[in-house]
């Protein structure tokens, strides 16, 4: 077969490679498979069939950080659970984002105490919060498709 | 005569000197022993036929600051054939509270007495491996002494969004 036949009449579609990329990289973001609180039930129902987070291409729930482009902050983190999870981060290939979800993850909520840290921000650097204790999985998806926006404006010169 | 009187009769009986006191609240009874003779009281309680309390259940800690003895230790120890539960307590002093560690008796003493350890400040004796089990490694103080600061954050709202926006330390890729 040849190019000609292949092509038929569909014709020519121009484009920007930073438009291609970037919708290939929204289209297939991976998250790290863990969860640290309450707020991983509601991520793992965001996984499961009544929200099915496979309509946005991030069905695959990767348990090693290595095959991993997003990391989904699920629950409150401790001081000792900090360097673990900067750890985590720091493993992950370029390029990453991360969600922080829920408020403990965000700004500890109602944890305001020695134990926790207070907004994981201080460890990671956040592209989304999003609020509620814990979000629903409607909250979770909107954090998705406002990550999506994010990625999909993302400027050849950054990650160049 | 219940199994809990025959024990605290044995007990008066074989330690006169290290049995402190007895104290009742709402059918549970309270044994406050002599931290010297604790270790001997456990052994004979575990071993005596009679006895045979053979569950230690769990290990607390309380601190009574200001109250000197500031400390005090809670062992909730169990006879698993005749249903009944026994709390000993040890008083101990608020500079250098040392206790002896009965892991030695009851092997499920090992981690709450580290937690002891942890939380509280309360060293043990003769404990075979006396690390921290909660907070990390590298922590200094002890959390639930009542001195202990809670480390509290000032919360951000909007009328201080920007000022502690401009201290707050975020982290880099």
């Amino acid at each position: 077969m040849g190019a000609e036949q292949k092509l038929g009449n569909m014709g020519v579609v121009t484009t920007s490679l930073e438009t291609v990329v970037n919708w290939g990289r929204a289209g297939a973001i991976w998250p790290m498979l863990f969860g640290l609180a309450c707020c991983a039930m509601e991520m793992i129902a965001t996984q499961a069939g009544t929200y099915d987070a496979s309509r946005f291409g991030m069905e695959l729930m990767r348990a090693s950080p290595r095959q991993a482009d997003l990391m989904i902050v699920a629950g409150r983190v401790t001081r000792k659970m900090a360097p673990v999870l900067r750890r985590l981060y720091d493993q992950m290939p370029d390029p990453k984002w991360v969600i922080s979800m829920g408020d403990c993850a965000s700004c500890s909520g109602v944890f305001n105490n020695y134990a926790l840290v207070q907004g994981v921000d201080e460890v990671v650097p956040v592209d989304v919060y999003i609020a509620g204790c814990p979000p629903r999985p409607e909250a979770l998806i909107d954090g998705f498709l406002k990550l999506h926006e994010k990625v999909r404006g993302e400027k050849l010169a950054r990650w160049a | 005569m219940s199994h809990l009187e025959r024990t605290i009769s044995a007990l008066q009986q074989r330690f006169p000197h290290g049995l402190l006191g007895t104290a009742e609240f709402r059918g549970d009874i309270t044994l406050q022993i002599d931290s010297a003779s604790l270790v001997a009281v456990c052994r004979y309680l575990r071993d005596e036929p009679t006895l045979c309390y053979n569950v230690l259940v769990d290990i607390g800690a309380v601190d009574y600051s200001p109250q000197e003895p500031r400390f005090a230790l809670f062992y909730i120890v169990c006879a698993l054939a005749q249903n009944t539960r026994l709390r000993l307590k040890v008083l101990l002093p608020g500079t250098e509270p040392v206790a002896p560690s009965i892991s030695g008796i009851w092997p499920s003493a090992n981690w709450p007495e580290r937690e002891a350890f942890d939380m509280m400040g309360i060293g043990f004796e003769g404990h075979p491996d006396l690390r921290r089990i909660l907070m990390p490694a590298d922590w200094e103080g002890h959390p639930h002494r009542k001195d202990y600061p809670l480390g509290y954050e000032e919360v951000q709202f909007t009328f201080n969004k920007r000022e502690i926006d401009a201290r707050k330390k975020y982290a880099t890729s």
